[in-house]
């Protein structure tokens, strides 16, 4: 079986969910795993290390001039050429315009959002916001999925491989990137292993503090409730839920958040869950792994110093 | 300006979910089902402000049986100046995308506005799907869509921040938040819809890829592990050594 993973990168840095798909083609057990990257990537041979037999980068894509039609022609081009099985995107904002139409360019069934190893050719995700798990069976002999963002841990099994350009021919652009704004310096939401959200709770944004200091004690990116970035109290990128993004880290705080449906929708694949909340009825503590029911102006700044004392200790 | 949008039912977030047929099938008795907001609050506004502006055809489009027609309607009442249904119903995206192309590829749309995903699935695979059936320029989770002639300035959400792209019309755009403001549709609005055009069309022979084999719902979470809001260092150690997450 061979699998084409596509690699993504930012500024020609693999990104992580670059080496978590190709780590996933490799715990389904493919022993075939090419990795494609943009023509500017400098670290794709890294991703041998997850378990990519072969890397090739594509002449002509770049990571900061993404065309969903340029490169989705050149990835399933690529697969038929070299007798792709399985095509694995990440479930990005970048997998989500390339999946789709590459399955249909190679006629191949798909499944987005593909949250565990797939069973033969039965593969899974999660649905009506969490609350049930859908298996589906791919029929085509070629398939495509796109798998969420920390779904696997990836983990370094060998050694890095040379890296190939390859000219799969000039196709017309179809849109022109004019410009990419980003937030430096923390990591983005949907990657992010720890989050620490807050909600109305918090009073006011004057009040913030407290969370970022918590944030920054934990290395942890900061998210919030959707009335806290309806009212501007948060920048919108903060918002997670089911109108905001779905995120799944290994670490979720919930502070001063009451627990409502559209927020857990976008929130409740958490591994963990902690809850801080000050009314006892809060339907997030239902949804909560570990709890804490108080007044979160206390509890934060306490917090914040135990999980310095720890990592003093720990480090 | 000829824009097309695509609707699509979707149960409320809030609805008890529940299967049938031995889990295989989703059970939609009692089900309060509305449009799903992606494509209300977003792509089917964003389409009215742009014919308000320049003029131009809004159509609203559903793939679904007949039980979609309140759905339908309230596109018709929210603004939307004629309806297509195409009569099957919509049991995966591919499926539903190659009959929106089916039907899209001979009215000469300028733009084609989709929800980002729908909020029961999440798929986030139509757009796509019928941007290159219909091959043509894609972006998806639009922010903000704005035209320039015969270009279309779109700015799109990525991890950790925006994209600001061009394309040239025809293009098909999925919309996200920020796109436009969710409008209620007013008496006048629900009166005329009832006089609007919803025209009927039968779908064409398309074989699926994938099959749904089955539904399972997670274990319940087992019941909250309370912490002292005096004792943080334990709520440390057990983030640390019990749920191994620090
Ligand atoms: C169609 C639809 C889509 C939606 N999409 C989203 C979405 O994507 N994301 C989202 O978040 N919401 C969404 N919502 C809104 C959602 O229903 C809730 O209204 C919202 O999540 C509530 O935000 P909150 O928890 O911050 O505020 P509140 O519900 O006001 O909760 C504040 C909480 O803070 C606690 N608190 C107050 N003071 C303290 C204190 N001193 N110490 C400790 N705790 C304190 C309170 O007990 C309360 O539980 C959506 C709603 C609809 C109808």
């Amino acid at each position: 079986m061979t699998a084409i993973v596509f690699g993504e990168s930012q500024k020609g840095i693999c990104k992580k969910s670059a080496f978590e798909v190709v780590s996933f083609a490799h715990q389904m057990g493919v022993q075939d795993i090419i990795a494609l990257v943009t023509e500017d990537t400098t670290n794709g041979d890294v991703l041998g290390q997850y378990g990519a037999s072969k890397v090739y980068k594509i002449k002509g894509l770049d990571s900061g001039a993404f065309d969903s039609k340029v490169w989705a022609k050149a990835i399933a081009d690529f697969s038929s050429s070299h007798n792709g099985n399985i095509v694995i995107f990440s479930h990005s904002s970048f997998g989500k315009s390339l999946a789709g139409r590459v399955a249909v360019r190679l006629g191949a069934g798909i499944v987005s959002g593909v949250n565990a190893l797939p069973e033969g050719d039965l593969f899974s995700k999660s649905v009506f916001s969490g609350k049930a798990t859908i298996k589906y069976q791919i029929k085509s002999a070629t398939k495509v999925i796109s798998v969420m963002g920390n779904t696997m841990k990836p983990i370094a099994i060998g050694q890095s491989v040379a890296v190939e350009t390859i000219d799969l021919g000039a196709a017309q652009s179809s849109t022109k990137v004019l410009e990419i704004k980003r937030v430096e310096g923390t990591v983005p939401l949907p990657e992010a292993e720890i989050v620490v959200s807050a909600g109305r709770g918090l009073k006011d944004p004057s009040n913030w503090g407290i969370i970022e200091d918590l944030a920054k004690a934990l290395g942890a990116t900061t998210a919030c409730s959707r009335p806290v970035a309806d009212a501007g109290w948060r920048p919108h990128h903060e918002h997670v839920g089911q109108t905001g993004i779905a995120i799944r880290p290994n670490l979720y705080f919930a502070i001063g958040i009451s627990g409502a449906i559209q927020h857990l929708a976008g929130v409740n694949n958490s591994k963990t869950i902690v809850v801080i909340n000050k009314d006892p009825e809060a339907p997030f503590f239902k949804a909560g792994d570990y709890g804490v029911c108080g007044d979160l102006f206390e509890i934060v700044p306490k917090l914040t110093e135990a999980v310095k004392k720890f990592k003093e200790t720990h480090s | 300006m000829n824009i097309l949008v695509c609707i699509s039912k979707t149960p409320d977030t809030t609805a008890k979910i529940s299967f049938k047929n031995d889990s295989k099938e989703f059970n939609s008795d009692g089900v309060q089902f509305i449009m799903n907001p992606y494509d209300e609050w977003y792509a089917l506004v964003r389409a009215i402000e742009i014919k308000e502006q320049v003029g131009g055809n809004v159509v609203a489009l559903n793939v679904g049986g007949s039980d979609t027609e309140a759905i339908i309607r309230k596109a018709l009442a929210i603004g939307a100046d004629e309806a297509v249904r195409i009569n099957a119903e919509p049991t995966d995206s591919m499926f539903t995308a190659f009959q929106i192309a089916e039907y899209a590829k001979s009215k000469g749309f300028d733009l084609i506005i989709v929800g980002k995903e729908t909020i029961d699935y999440n798929g986030s695979e139509l757009g796509a799907m019928l941007a290159e059936y219909l091959d043509l320029p894609y972006v998806s989770y639009a922010s903000s869509l704005t035209l320039d002639g015969s270009k279309a300035i779109v700015q799109r959400d990525i991890e950790g921040g925006v994209e600001i792209s061009e394309l040239n019309l025809p293009c098909v755009i999925s919309a996200a938040k920020g796109l436009a403001e969710q409008r209620i549709p007013n008496m006048k609005g629900i009166m005329m819809a009832k006089s609007k055009p919803l025209t009927v069309v039968e779908p064409v022979g398309f074989e699926s890829k994938i099959q749904t084999i089955g539904f399972t719902v997670p274990p319940a979470k087992s019941s909250i592990k309370m912490v002292d809001p005096n004792d943080m260092d334990e709520l440390v150690r057990l983030l640390s050594e019990e749920a191994k997450v620090l």
